[in-house]
Parts: C-alpha cells; sequence; structure tokens
C-alpha cells in the first residue's frame, strides 16, 4: 500500500502542483468571508449565495452575449469582460437575494429558515431554466457550474508565466478579501456580535451586512469555476468552523482557518489522486485513476472539521472526556491517600470506605504511593507526602471556612472534600498565613506541615 | 430559439391527459407533492426547513456508494431504482444525524452545521461519480437524473414506488398527527409527558428523508427541498389552524406538481422539476400577498378599513364635544345633537388637526352618513352620526372613569389611552363598566368627561368633578 502510494506520488507534475496551489487560494479566499459568516450564524446565507449564483451567472453571460451580437463588445472585448460580467451579475443577484429573503422574511412574515428556503430554491430553478433554455447556444454547461473543474481550469494560464488564469483571479479575490478584513475588522467585529450597539457607535450594521453579501458572492463567484458551486460551500463553512473548534479570539481564529483551508486544498488533491486506485482497485474496479479534487477538497474539510470536534485541544469531544476521565482518576486517587493516611492517625487500619475506581488504585500503585502488605494497603514515603499535603489543605480550608463563614463544624468536611483536590501549594501558604499557621483544625485534629520532617 | 409555441390540438392533447404516459407521471409527481406538502408542515412548525436540503444532498454519496456496491457484487446491476434509493435513504438519514451531532456536541451552531454536512456529503458524492465515469460499465446518464431530475422519463414501476412511498409516510403523519403536532408547539413539555421526543424526531427526519429520496427522479437533488418547504410557507399565509394549514400545503404541492407536470409536458424544454418549483414559488408568492393570516394585501386592506373607522370615529366625538360645550351641563344633548353646526375653527380648536385633515375626514364621514357638510355653516351630525357619537364618547368616557376610579391614572392623563381603546370595547366590556360605574354616574346618556376638554369654554370644566 505504501508502495502504491509512493508510486502515484512519483507522477507528481508541475499540473498537480497548479492544481493544490489554485484550489489552496480559492479556499483561502472563501474562508475569509465563510469566517465572519459564522461568527454572525449566517453559514446558511453563504449557501443560499452559492445557490442563486447560477441565474446570476446565467444573466450575466447572456448579458455579454447579447452585446456581442448587437456590436457593442468586439469578439476580442467580449472574451476579456466576460468573467467580469459574470461576476457584476452574480453579485448583484447575491445581494438581491439577500434582499428578497428578508423581505419575505419581514412582510410574509415568514420564519427565517423558510423564506432562505422559498427564495433560494426558486431563485435556482429559474437558474436552471435559463441554462438550459440557452445550454445550445453557449458554452454554459450546469455541471462546471455545479462540479466545477478544477482540473481543466489550470490548463489555462496566462501568456508565458505558466500561472493559472483562475490562481490569478483566485489570488486576487483573496488579496480583495484580505485588505478589505484589515480595512473594516473593527466594524466587521462589532456589527458581528452586537449589531444594535453597532448602529449606536454609527456603524450601520445593515450596510455591513449587505457589503459581506456582495463581497461573499463575488468571492463565491470567483471560486466557482475551479471548485464549483456546492463545493465552494465547504471551503466556505469548513476552514473557519475547524478553526473555531481549535481556538479562540478573532484573529487567531481568522489565521488559522487561512491555514486550515490551505492545508485542506493540499490534503484534499493527495486523497483525490491517492485514494481512489488504492481503495477501488481492492473492489474489482481496476480502471479507476482518480477522483475529483474539488470533492476531495470538500471531503478533506470534513474530516478536518472532524479530527477538530473530536481532538480540538480545548472543545474536542474526545479532549473534553479525557480530561473527565483523568480528574476523576485524580480525585478518586487522592481520596484513597487521604483515607490511608486518616487511618495512619489513628492508628485504626479498619474498614475504610474507598473509591470503587480500580484504574486510580492502579495508577497509585504503579506511580508507588502505596503498597500491600500483610494483606491492607500501607501509603509509601512518596504517598505519605503526597497526602500530608492533601490532607494539610483539607484541613486549613476547614479553619479556613470556620472562621469566615457561620458554617457548623459537622458541614466542613463535605466541602473541604471537595475542594482538596484544587488547592496549590500557593493557595496553602496563603491559607496558613491568613489563619495564622495554625496547628489544629475545627475538630481538633493536626494540620500536618508543608515540609514534613522526615 | 424559440421553442415552437405548442398549437391547439397539443393543448387539448395534454390537458385532457389522453397520453398514457402524462397520466402516469402526472400521478406520480402529484403523490409526490402530497407527501412533499405534509411533511414540510412539521419541517416549516419545528423551524428546520433546511435539513430537508441537507438531506437531499447527502442523498448524492448514497447513491454514488449504492451503484459501486451493487457494480462490484454483481456488473451490470447498477443501475436498480430500490438499491440506488436504499442507499440514497441511508446517507441522507447519516447527514442529518451529522448535523444534529454537531449541532449538539460542539460549539458550531445549526447554520454552519447544516452548510458544512450539505457540502461535504455533497463532495464526496461527486468525487464517487468521478470514480463511477472511469470505470468501463460506470455510464453515469442514468444517475444524473437524480441531480437535475427527469420527471418526463417516469415509468410506471416508479409511479408505484413513489405511491407507496408516499402512502407510508401519509400514513404514518396521520396516525403520528397529535404526537408531531406536540413535538413541533412545546418540545420540553413532550418530553415531560413521557413521549420519546428523539424518536419522533427522527421519525419526522425518517419521513423527509422518505419524500427526498423518491422526489429525486422527479425534481431532482437540488430542487426537492422546495416540494416539502414552499407548500408549507404558502399554507401558513392563509391559517392558524394546523388542520386547515396541512390540507391547504398538501393542496398546493399537488397543484404545483401538476402545473409543473402540464407545462413540460407542453413545452419539452422546461425541465418539469424547475417548473414544479416556481409553481409552486407563484403559488406562494399569491399566498404572501393575499392570504388571509399574513397575506400583505389582506392585512394592508383590513389596515385601510380600521383607519377609516376610526377617523369616523374620531370626527363625531370631536363633533360630540364641541357641541357639548355650547350647551348647559344637564341639556339633553341627544336632541341637539344633530341640529346643531359645528365650523372648521371650531374643530381646530377643540383637536390638533390640519384643515386639510378635518376636509379630508368630513368628507369620508360624509360619504358613510354620518355627517352632513354645509361648507362655510359648518358640519351637522346625521341621526346616524349622532347615535355613533353618543356611542363612542360613551365608550371613551365610561373608560376614562374606570381609570380613574380603579386604576388610580390622574385625571389629565386618561384621555390619549381612552382614545387608543374606545374604539374596540366591546359590547360586553362596555356593560361591565356601566355595572361598575353604576352607583356613580346612572341614568346619564352620556357620563360627564373626567377631565377638562381641550380648548372648550369654562363651562365643562365646572361639569368636570
Amino acid at each position: 500500500m505504501i508502495g502504491e502510494l509512493l508510486a502515484i506520488l512519483e507522477t507528481w507534475s508541475t499540473l498537480d502542483t497548479r492544481i493544490v496551489l489554485t484550489s489552496a487560494v480559492a479556499s483561502m479566499s472563501c474562508s475569509v468571508p465563510g469566517f465572519f459568516l459564522l461568527v454572525r450564524r449566517q453559514s446558511m446565507l453563504g449557501d443560499t449565495l452559492s445557490h442563486t449564483a447560477l441565474p446570476g451567472i446565467a444573466i450575466g453571460f447572456l448579458a455579454a452575449l447579447w452585446l456581442r451580437e448587437q456590436g457593442w463588445l468586439s469578439a476580442t472585448a467580449y472574451e476579456q469582460s466576460r468573467h467580469l460580467f459574470i461576476v457584476a451579475a452574480a453579485v448583484v443577484t447575491g445581494v438581491f437575494t439577500s434582499v428578497l429573503t428578508e423581505a419575505v422574511q419581514k412582510f410574509g412574515r415568514v420564519e427565517a429558515n423558510a423564506a432562505l428556503g422559498v427564495v433560494f430554491t426558486s431563485m435556482f430553478a429559474l437558474g436552471l431554466l435559463l441554462v438550459r433554455r440557452f445550454a445550445d447556444d453557449v458554452d454554459l454547461d450546469p455541471d462546471c457550474v455545479l462540479y466545477g473543474t478544477i482540473e481543466t481550469t489550470v490548463i489555462d494560464v496566462i501568456g508565458e508565466t505558466g500561472i493559472p488564469r483562475a490562481l490569478f483571479i483566485n489570488g486576487a479575490a483573496l488579496g480583495i478579501n484580505l485588505l478589505l478584513t484589515a480595512l473594516f475588522f473593527k466594524e466587521l467585529r462589532v456589527s458581528a456580535f452586537d449589531p444594535a450597539f453597532a448602529d449606536t457607535l454609527g456603524i450601520r450594521s445593515s450596510t455591513v451586512h449587505y457589503a459581506l453579501t456582495a463581497v461573499t458572492a463575488a468571492t463565491l463567484v470567483a471560486a466557482f469555476e475551479s471548485v464549483g458551486s456546492i463545493l465552494v460551500i465547504a471551503m466556505l463553512v469548513g476552514p473557519p468552523a475547524s478553526a473555531r473548534l481549535l481556538t479562540d479570539g478573532m484573529l487567531k481564529t481568522l489565521a488559522l482557518s487561512l491555514l486550515l483551508a490551505a492545508f485542506g486544498a493540499a490534503a484534499g488533491h493527495l486523497l483525490a489522486i491517492a485514494v481512489p486506485p488504492i481503495l477501488f482497485s481492492r473492489f474489482g474496479f481496476p480502471t479507476v485513476r482518480d477522483a475529483s479534487t474539488a470533492g476531495m477538497t470538500a471531503v478533506a474539510c470534513g474530516l478536518i472539521f472532524g479530527v477538530a470536534a473530536l481532538c480540538g485541544p480545548r472543545y474536542g469531544l474526545l479532549t473534553r472526556s479525557w480530561r473527565r476521565v483523568r480528574l476523576a482518576w485524580q480525585v478518586a486517587g487522592e481520596d484513597i491517600l487521604g483515607q490511608l493516611y486518616r487511618a495512619e492517625e489513628t492508628g485504626a487500619p479498619a474498614e475504610l470506605v474507598m473509591p470503587d475506581n480500580r484504574m486510580a488504585w492502579r495508577l497509585l500503585r504503579w506511580q508507588g504511593d502505596i503498597e500491600r502488605s500483610d494483606g491492607h494497603w500501607r501509603l509509601t514515603a512518596a504517598g505519605r507526602q503526597r497526602a500530608e499535603k492533601l490532607v494539610r489543605a483539607h484541613r486549613l480550608w476547614e479553619s479556613y471556612m470556620a472562621k469566615h463563614f457561620e458554617i457548623p463544624p459537622d458541614h466542613l468536611h463535605e466541602t473541604a472534600g471537595r475542594v482538596e483536590h484544587f488547592i496549590d501549594q500557593g493557595m496553602r501558604v496563603e491559607l496558613a498565613s491568613e489563619l495564622a499557621a495554625p496547628s489544629q483544625d475545627p475538630h481538633g485534629k493536626q494540620i500536618p506541615g508543608e515540609d514534613h520532617p522526615q | 430559439m424559440e421553442g415552437a409555441w405548442p398549437s391547439l390540438e397539443q393543448w387539448l392533447r395534454v390537458l385532457s391527459l389522453r397520453d398514457y404516459n402524462t397520466r402516469v407521471v402526472l400521478l406520480g409527481t402529484v403523490l409526490l407533492g402530497i407527501a412533499g406538502g405534509l411533511v414540510g408542515v412539521f419541517l416549516l412548525l419545528r423551524r428546520r426547513s433546511l435539513s430537508a436540503d441537507v438531506v437531499s444532498h447527502a442523498t448524492f454519496p448514497g447513491i454514488a456508494l449504492a451503484f459501486l456496491l451493487l457494480e462490484s457484487w454483481a456488473p451490470g446491476s447498477g443501475k436498480s431504482t430500490p438499491g440506488l434509493l436504499a442507499g440514497a435513504f441511508a446517507t441522507g438519514v447519516l447527514g442529518l444525524l451529522c448535523t444534529t451531532l454537531i449541532q449538539r456536541h460542539t460549539r458550531i451552531n445549526e447554520d454552519a452545521a447544516l452548510a458544512l454536512v450539505l457540502s461535504v456529503f455533497f463532495g464526496l458524492g461527486v468525487s464517487l461519480f468521478t470514480v463511477i465515469q472511469s470505470i468501463p460499465s460506470g455510464n453515469v446518464a442514468g444517475l444524473s437524473h437524480f441531480i437535475y431530475g427527469k420527471a418526463a422519463s417516469m415509468v410506471a414501476a416508479d409511479v408505484t414506488l413513489i405511491g407507496w412511498a408516499s402512502a407510508g409516510v401519509t400514513l404514518v403523519f396521520l396516525l403520528l398527527f397529535k404526537e408531531l403536532t406536540l413535538l413541533s408547539f412545546d418540545e420540553e413539555f413532550a418530553a415531560a409527558q413521557g413521549w420519546p421526543v428523539f424518536g419522533l424526531d427522527l421519525l419526522l427526519l425518517g419521513m423527509v428523508t422518505s419524500v427526498t429520496v423518491i422526489g429525486l427522479q422527479s425534481v431532482g437533488m437540488l430542487l426537492v427541498v422546495a416540494l416539502m418547504v414552499i407548500p408549507a410557507t404558502a399554507a401558513r399565509c392563509w391559517t392558524h389552524s394546523l388542520h386547515w394549514m396541512t390540507a391547504l400545503s398538501a393542496g398546493i404541492g399537488a397543484i404545483s406538481a401538476a402545473i409543473g407536470v402540464l407545462i413540460s409536458a407542453l413545452f419539452p424544454r422546461l425541465a418539469a422539476g424547475a417548473v414544479i418549483v416556481l409553481a409552486g414559488t407563484a403559488l406562494f408568492v399569491l399566498s404572501a400577498l393575499f392570504g388571509s393570516r399574513t397575506g400583505m394585501v389582506t392585512r394592508g386592506v383590513a389596515r385601510w378599513l380600521r383607519d377609516i373607522k376610526i377617523g369616523n370615529e374620531h370626527l363625531v366625538r370631536a363633533l360630540f364635544e364641541v357641541i357639548e360645550s355650547r350647551l348647559a351641563p344637564g341639556h339633553d344633548l341627544a336632541d341637539q345633537l344633530p341640529a346643531e353646526a359645528v365650523t372648521v375653527d371650531e374643530l381646530q380648536q377643540q383637536r390638533t388637526w390640519s384643515s386639510a385633515r378635518i376636509r379630508r375626514l368630513v368628507h369620508q364621514a360624509q360619504r358613510h352618513g354620518l355627517v352632513l357638510d354645509y361648507g362655510v355653516a359648518g358640519v351637522k351630525l346625521t341621526e346616524r352620526g349622532a347615535a355613533l357619537a353618543c356611542q363612542v364618547v360613551r365608550n371613551h368616557r365610561l373608560w376614562e372613569l374606570y381609570l380613574v376610579e380603579y386604576a388610580d391614572r390622574s385625571p389629565a392623563r386618561v384621555d390619549r389611552d381612552a382614545d387608543s381603546i374606545e374604539h374596540s370595547l366591546e359590547p360586553e366590556v362596555v356593560a361591565r363598566l356601566e355595572r361598575l360605574l353604576a352607583e356613580k354616574h346612572s341614568g346619564l346618556l352620556v357620563p360627564p368627561s373626567p377631565h377638562a376638554l381641550s380648548g372648550s369654554s369654562t363651562k365643562t370644566s365646572e361639569a368636570s368633578p
């Protein structure tokens, strides 16, 4: 399998490099507006825009074609300005969609999700009809708009430079997006989190909303040619969502989502050329060579999100449960040490109610805190030291509570039993100085010293 | 470029359903429209309309995977529709589960979860599609129908499948109507009552997936969401009642499906799926404009009528108060009202209305037979106008007195409050007010005002308590 993988990687060519670069730049440029849509909880607006761009593209295309037929655009001018027409028309349809959705929501008294659903399906149906209607006359293929054809678009290079035109277009989009973000970061941030407050500051949050809509639509259309209208949503949502699971703070999240976008694009292309031949030859399809890079980039975005959701350092599901389990072990282990210490103190290693956490016992033994002799568990020297700190924390806390709060003495033990695990040395020192270094707790028991004389 | 306009004979042929094929397609699509309309109601009420979009995109990899599995198991069997639809169903449900899990267990909100799952599943589908293209038996022509839909190519077997599935969805819908209603309106209460909320939710999503899967062939995965969202949203404009809304939604779904099929039978270049959706959109626009509950035009007309009523009532009350201020207290107002003429100047003194507004109000009230306009001489109330004036002033003052006596409002501040409520006091409320205030002001047709009337002479001020 490794051999197969290496054989595939040996066929890597400049074309592959161009594909990865183009899709990385497209993905990064999408993740900038995508990030702001995410924090504004408007990610589905991205989905809507990518659907409604279809009629926009069709209208822009037909407008350019009509102008050429009327003789107002020469053939060369048509070739050069076609993209501009398409982008402009898509931006206009995008903003129109946004306005229409809000109108339906407000005047039709329709719930937001349903309003989006009504508007974007209608616009998409209209776009499909337009495209179908004129499909025979122009080279506008709905499949291309839907899936994108990055494998062939990168062949179209600018002059002798070898830079794919799509790379240039998406690079320009990325540059503009970053510039706009740098210029209007404050406005974007304030209006994302508190539109009403933004309005009182003189930042018109509705203007920000429509500007963001327009920029998103333009970015999407620039990326369509390479990655298609539906996969572009994965690039819009995936990297920012993953970044949000991995880190906090707006700038950090934005930077990380740019990184993840580039990484996802590279991983996507690798998956596309490496996985299908290896996987499907085992199922009796030896002719399979590769899969759509755009499709696999979306899958890669999904995988990155999955990994982030499970293993993120702070919010990951697995991370969080692992942290909980470890805490449970620690608490149970410390309870065992405390019990053994108290048993030693009273000299009666009698019936102790020990926590029933096998892993905690195993860990204590493995760390050398306890040992077994004459059928009884005993503390080792190291264990005793740990236990002393714990019991000291416990009894200091009891004294502190007794001094400052009016709690009956028989209620002290329980709260201290809960807090003792989280009182570190610094806190113990502070407690001791606050209480003028007491030697006995409220129950009259000896408080072990911080540095126990051996 | 223009497709030929169909001849009269073609029109008749299609509209009278003479072709077997048209009948088959029509039946299948209408059944689908009904099922979509039914399911959409609860999607809308659960505020999960866009879940349907996720399901439809998530069916894509299922179709491709099912094809690949079938082909590797027995080459040539890949195009079996039930197999493909089973695959579509499986990944559709999986996609929905993914969104639910992301929403519940991460800090990512619903919107992003929907968009992410939708596009990632679609991406997987696209990748698998390109894989299928590169295997020898993998002609994707039959599979791409699932994306854009091809209602015209529906055969009897497909209609049977759609029919059974729609019947199943409808049956489950009717059996669990009460439970689903409870789930939609008060999830916590449903859970507290011991209903399996998660199971019901899953069942609803299963129904959504079923409709999506059977809709793939006729309208395609990109538009099938419209079959569920649009009819329900349109039906919501008409009624508060869930039963009516459900019936309307199913009806709108059926009608838009029928219109779409017939139009695309007449104009073969128009894809049926897109036309069905646009027919639904047209019905939605009609509902949004004229719907009896939230229709924009309906509400506009209602507001216009209300404004007229309020304008009339304000005018006759102003006339009443001017006349009242002229007469000695205790005088029988009811006889005097139609006899006295009030000039525009007097009205202006009484109210802060512009003369243009007074002219408009007078003109309007005259059309309704409430006043007679004698030009410079002034305005007189008719018998009907006088009756209305007594009633309105009565309502106004009863409310004022009520506020003063029972709500401890100062007399100077009750006028505004009463102003807005006098138009909508029900007779029962008036009767209760009368009973409450009976011992103080018995026998009077119109009780005295508890405060000084603006612009009036001292006579009324003395009359007020």
